[in-house]
């Protein structure tokens, strides 16, 4: 459904553009409808970038990124298909309107012909998918709904059009532990009836517990990808050993994984390309057969 | 015991009323301990930190002592507090990131900071505790902006403890960090207790996880009072508030997937504190609520310092 095949974002730094930093090399992978992909990687890494080029608020500087066989373009069209939630809910909405005006947006933007009545009806079955009790959020000011309620207004409001994808993009950090698991766990729902999701997070908790399968992207570059299971459960690549071992975890010790720089491939700054470790199990490191 | 709070009641103006946001909270810290506060948002373990160190405007101290190494702390009093700020109690707050000045080289800041607490600066002592938490020393000469939030974090860190407070409050620090600077920002908490920067410490947190590697107790807070409070192991293999075992099974972690075995939330939010419930303020989502509920319960102490407010435990 959506590829992405050797996008590479540069941008352009200092006071005249003269220099460059590559955000995002040469990453491919691919979303088909009905799974959650995480994409797992700390600040800087790239990840919300690519989030955003998906999106098409940031073109691509090389690659391509396609969705059904099409490229990206900005519109109304494609976000028909393709919607975005960011961090924050508080800034995701008006602070001067009423949250729900962002569904009337919808209608007038997508659905003019829609009776009023049954737009209503729609709106509140989409509450209703995301758990939400319609009487309790509509009607009502930012200010006066949770974090979790206002996230799950704009999944609502991503399921009010005929959406495919759902780029997610850090949506439970802002979250209580009590609620995020909710999102998440709607979310599951979600992919079950078929849609797509790209969960991008740094908290690699979040991330396994939904996604079939993982990207963790270092410095911009993919260092290993594959199924949950395989990625966290046997990860071949250091640095997905050393994130593995500084999450905390409850019953264990914090045990000391042999830091990413002391391995000598990745202290002379090269990438490896990806190999194929076991089919559909990627990792970029070249000294892969002699690593301990 | 190091800090001694009883009965402390925190109140917020707000045009509706008064929100009760610290409803009579006692607690014990003992020297050299470490004090994780965990709870949902908006149950006032923010609020606690900050009636140590400094009440914002709307806030204000209704009753209860605070008792620092046998002093008792004027906490009401914003310009009697000042003799103890920095000195006595200090605060690593939530967001390092904007608590630096952006318009000054960090070396500057220091100095004028620790000037205007009538100190000067020991600057073998700060490059040496800057070491220790794995900053270069070519930090000082650069302006905030150019540091990592990470290094900003344990800049502020190093900066908050340099002159060796005997209480340190350390709000949400993590929370903005990704796992492996996490990590480090931890292990250097650790670390400052160790070398007897600081005596004891509070950490504030929503990350139970974290809270269980680098806190001797942890204390969990619902709704503006103690739930439950027992040494850090206790309150993860044996819990005994309803409120502490459901935030616990609400936790992911990695290697749970959704698919092998589904995690729940906890159902309803927090009550509003404008006007909190009569009687336990966990009852309306307590799964195991009973009539007894309906008073108040009180702190009791079960086992040596665990200490539960529940009827049922």
């Amino acid at each position: 459904m959506l590829r992405l095949d050797d996008v590479t974002k540069e941008f352009r730094i200092g006071a005249f553009g003269g220099k460059s930093v590559t955000a995002v090399r040469e990453v491919s992978f691919e979303v088909v409808p009905g799974e959650v992909v995480s994409l797992i990687g700390e600040s800087g890494s790239g990840k919300s970038t690519i989030g955003r080029m998906i999106l098409g608020l940031n073109p691509v500087t090389r690659g391509s990124i396609t969705f059904d066989g099409r490229p990206v373009r900005a519109g109304k069209e494609y976000y028909r298909h393709i919607q975005g939630i960011f961090q924050d809910p508080f800034s995701s909405f008006n602070p001067v309107f009423k949250a729900d005006r962002v569904y009337n947006m919808i209608k007038e933007a997508y659905y003019p012909a829609v009776p009023r009545a049954e737009w209503a009806e729609r709106v509140e079955a989409a509450l209703r998918d995301v758990r939400l009790n319609p009487g309790q959020v509509l009607g009502k000011y930012p200010h006066q709904l949770s974090g979790g309620q206002l996230q799950r207004l704009l999944i609502a409001r991503a399921l009010l059009l005929d959406i495919k994808l759902l780029v997610a993009d850090e949506i439970t950090s802002m979250l209580d532990a009590s609620t995020r698991i909710d999102v998440l766990n709607l979310l599951a729902e979600l992919k079950a009836r078929g849609l797509g999701v790209l969960y991008i997070t740094h908290d690699l908790s979040l991330g396994t517990y939904l996604a079939e399968r993982t990207v963790v992207l270092r410095r911009g570059s993919v260092v290993e990808m594959g199924l949950t299971g395989r990625v966290f459960g046997d990860p071949l690549h250091p640095y997905t050993r050393e994130l593995l071992s500084a999450v905390p975890r409850m019953n264990q010790a914090w045990d000391d994984a042999t830091p990413v720089d002391s391995c000598v491939h990745h202290e002379r700054g090269a990438s490896g390309a990806l190999i194929e470790a076991e089919p559909g199990h990627f990792v970029a490191c070249a000294r892969l057969d002699t690593c301990p | 015991m190091s800090l001694q709070v009883s009965e402390l009641r925190v109140y917020y103006r707000t045009l509706k009323g008064e929100v009760r946001a610290l409803d009579g909270m006692t607690f014990e810290l003992g020297d050299g301990e470490i004090l994780g506060l965990v709870g949902e948002s908006g149950c006032g373990k923010s609020t606690l930190g900050k009636s140590l160190i400094r009440m914002d405007g709307r806030m204000r101290h209704v009753g209860g002592t605070v008792v620092l190494d046998g002093q008792e702390l004027p906490i009401g009093d914003d310009r009697a507090m000042n003799d103890f700020r920095f000195r006595e109690v200090s605060l690593i707050p939530q967001y390092a990131m904007s608590a630096l000045n952006p318009t000054r080289k960090l070396r500057k800041m220091v100095t004028e900071l620790l000037r205007s607490r009538g100190s000067a600066v020991d600057t073998a002592e700060l490059e040496r505790r800057m070491d220790q938490v794995g900053l270069p020393r070519e930090v000082l000469d650069r302006y905030p902006i150019e540091l990592s939030g990470g290094m900003k974090q344990r800049m502020v860190m190093v900066i908050s403890t340099l002159l060796d407070p005997s209480l340190l409050i350390a709000d949400e620090v993590t929370s903005a960090l990704d796992v492996s600077t996490q990590k480090a920002v931890a292990r250097a908490l650790l670390g400052f207790r160790e070398s007897g920067y600081v005596k004891s410490m509070i950490f504030v947190t929503h990350d139970i996880a974290l809270t269980h590697h680098i806190a001797d107790t942890i204390m969990v807070m619902y709704a503006g009072r103690l739930a439950e409070k027992a040494p850090a192991d206790v309150i993860v293999k044996a819990p005994r508030h309803p409120y502490t075992k459901l935030l616990l099974d609400s936790l992911p972690e990695v290697g749970v997937r959704y698919a092998d075995r589904r995690l729940e939330g906890i159902p309803g939010s927090p009550p509003s504190l404008l006007d909190p419930p009569t009687g336990c303020r966990f009852r309306a989502r307590c799964p195991i609520a009973g009539d007894e509920c309906a008073q108040d319960p009180p702190v009791a102490e079960l086992a040596p310092d665990h200490h539960v407010a529940c009827w049922k435990a």
